[in-house]
């Protein structure tokens, strides 16, 4: 069951991933590509135990972000426009893309050599009390710079879509 | 959970890493490129909490929800930059705004 | 077990969704009428049998099931097909993780009255709702029509900005009872307090003393946090865009809003969508503000215990199950009225009134409330301990 699982989310999330990047029609597409591969990694992290993050996924990500997007290209009006447009070098950014490829593909290997089975998880790993406990005692200092980031980008949200530049 | 293990989740993890990177560099619309940096983002997580499972320690976890907070911020920002490029410049082709490169 | 354990909730599930929907938009009618002097629908009829109008359902089913379902010229195929199912699913999806009652111990069965008994059964609830939002926004997208498009705009800016409001209202209720399982929060609500025990503690009165024992007051969460009550109200009736909170449709100034372009049962959908939401919101409070399936001043398991010895421990448990979920269905009729009531005396807010509400009004105060819920917390802490 949680192999057939892991294929199914592990498949849709690297396709849809593959069409955020290859639908050159309009960039609606490519953010519908994105939503389905946020969701395919909430998935993902639900099956590693990590319940809470996969919430927060679909939460944060397939819930604000991608609608975020998704206004703005809404508001902007950008239908049918922003095809691929004039690529300059095609062939030395294949080459350098499928090198880059290779490499994180070795790097993977390389990193997860091991292959040694999983432990089993206690009782409450993952869990929104596991989470939440660790985040405001151990990492109480995190949390306090990420709210300082939020209020900053907040800011910088509202100044940046206000005014005209120049 | 059967032959599944920590080795695959990191596969998966970098071929969508790749292929968001190929995004950024292959793509010259502002919108899905910043797309592919999500993806990025999002395979980076996806790698540390298969690390996180994989040891049984949740500060993987830990990790990866600031690492959404930050996306949460800078997809904020980054289309708050856009959205002004757009209405000043009337496009969303990244060879466009240059202005920098001089 | 696990086979009988798993039929009656889901009968139940299907049984509350089914039967709501078509209902609800008999109590629109009816409801509207009857505040505005008129009759309401009584027209249809089965060989005269006009049943209150309650017919009227059926009949509308029929019309919709059998107009033409168009698709506009340039619209996008697919996402036209398929928004009103991403719309209506959320709706039933959320539904899961509600309880209409306790667990129940019966001829060796063991039978919770939830689908799912999630430990994180808020958030669920309200992840699952903000993908809801891409049925509405990719709707108005898809039917390339520029009314359509304003109404996708107006619709992503409004949802986006009140699930922050809806996030934050309750966290004071989570920091109270210290779970987001929905089926703790029902028992939890079942203990009660004494009002006046303060007095007792400060050594202002006896220990013991009468009066202070019998004035209790049931910890729901209404009475704990009665502001954020109405708050988590109002923004779920923002999310679900109905009228005060009705400018993605807003039928006066862009014909439709985001569902201009459907027609036959996928504008059915739009609908039906809305009232199972109506629905939701309803079971949602009732579970975490209203004390769910319990009654007042009633311990659920004291009251099993007692009717035991009368009854028999089966027959027992199985009467605390039917009134558990007549207790629920109850609350949550009363929460529907109340929502009707709200919609049909409303005008409907302008676009920058509903933003300054979600952002200006909500927030500020959902964020205070936080504050004063913790120190509240504290003061009690220190008073007990």
């Amino acid at each position: 069951m949680r192999t057939a699982l892991f294929w199914i989310f592990s498949i849709a999330a690297v396709a849809s991933a593959l069409g955020v990047v290859g639908s050159l029609r309009s960039p609606i597409n490519s953010a519908l590509s994105l939503v389905v591969s946020m969701l395919a990694l909430a998935g993902l992290y639900v099956l590693l135990e990590a319940q809470f993050v996969g919430l927060i996924q679909v939460m944060v990500y397939a819930g604000a972000i991608v609608v975020l997007f998704l206004f703005v290209i809404m508001l902007l009006n950008l239908r049918g426009s922003g095809a691929a447009g004039a690529e300059s070098q095609p062939i030395a950014k294949a080459i350098g893309a499928l090198v880059a490829v290779a490499a994180t593909l070795w790097l993977a290997r390389t990193l997860a050599a091991g292959r040694a089975p999983w432990p089993d998880v206690e009782e409450g790993f993952g869990t929104t009390r596991a989470i939440g406990e660790a985040l405001y005692t151990d990492y109480v200092l995190s949390v306090q710079v990420a709210g300082v980031l939020l209020l900053a980008g907040i800011v910088a949200a509202v100044v940046l879509a206000k005014k005209k530049i120049d | 959970m059967g032959d599944i293990s920590g080795y695959h989740f990191q596969i998966v993890a970098a071929l969508i890493f790749s292929i968001g990177a190929l995004g950024v560099l292959l793509r010259r619309n502002m919108i899905v490129m910043f797309m592919s940096i999500e993806l990025m983002l999002n395979a980076a997580n996806l790698s540390l909490v298969a690390f996180s499972r994989e040891i049984g320690n949740d500060q993987g976890q830990i990790l990866a929800f600031m690492v959404m907070v930050v996306a949460a911020v800078e997809v904020a920002v980054g289309l708050a930059i856009i959205i002004s490029l757009v209405r000043n410049r009337d496009t969303v082709n990244i060879e466009d705004t240059s202005q920098l490169k001089w | 077990m696990a086979t009988s354990t798993v039929w009656v909730s889901i009968f139940l599930f299907a049984l509350v969704l089914l039967a709501f929907a078509p209902i609800m938009t008999w109590v629109e009618r009816k409801q509207s009428a009857l505040m505005q002097d008129r009759i309401g629908a009584n027209r249809a009829s089965i060989l005269g049998f006009k049943a209150l109008g309650l017919i009227h359902p059926l009949a509308d089913v029929i019309k919709m099931i059998t107009k033409e379902d168009t698709i506009p010229t340039g619209a996008h195929r697919f996402l036209h097909f398929v928004s009103p199912f991403i719309a209506v699913a959320p709706a039933i999806i959320s539904f899961a993780v509600i309880p209409y009652g306790g667990t129940y111990e019966m001829w060796g069965a063991h039978v919770p009255l939830v689908v799912a008994d999630l430990d994180y059964g808020v958030l669920f609830v309200f992840a699952i709702g903000s993908i809801a939002t891409y049925g509405s926004m990719l709707a108005g997208w898809a039917g390339n029509n520029n009314f359509g498009m304003l109404g996708s705009i107006r619709v992503s800016a409004q949802m986006i900005s009140y699930e922050v409001a809806l996030g934050i209202t309750v966290v004071g209720l989570f920091m109270i009872f210290g779970t987001l399982r929905l089926t703790d929060l029902g028992v939890m609500q079942q203990e009660t307090f004494r009002l006046f025990g303060f007095l007792e503690h400060f050594g202002w009165v006896e220990a013991g003393t009468k009066w202070i024992e019998w004035i209790t007051i049931p910890m729901w969460g209404i009475v704990l946090q009665p502001l954020p009550f109405f708050m988590f109200l109002t923004a779920l009736m923002a999310e679900n865009k109905r009228a005060p909170f009705d400018t993605p449709e807003g039928e006066s100034e862009i014909v439709a809003g985001y569902f201009i372009e459907y027609s036959g049962m996928k504008f059915g959908l739009y609908m039906m969508g809305e009232w199972i939401e109506v629905v939701v919101i309803a079971a949602l409070l009732t579970a975490m503000f209203l004390g769910g399936w319990s009654l007042p001043w009633v311990n659920e398991a004291n009251m099993i215990a007692s009717w035991t010895p009368v009854l028999g421990e089966n027959m027992a448990n199985l009467a605390a199950m039917v009134l558990a979920v007549h207790v629920f269905l109850f609350k949550v009729i009363v929460l529907i009225w109340f929502q009707m009531l709200i919609r049909w005396s409303m005008p409907r807010f302008r676009y920058d009134q509903v933003m300054n509400l979600g952002w200006k009004i909500l927030l500020p105060l959902s964020l205070a409330n936080i504050v004063i819920t913790a120190l509240g917390i504290l003061i009690v802490q220190g008073v007990t301990s």
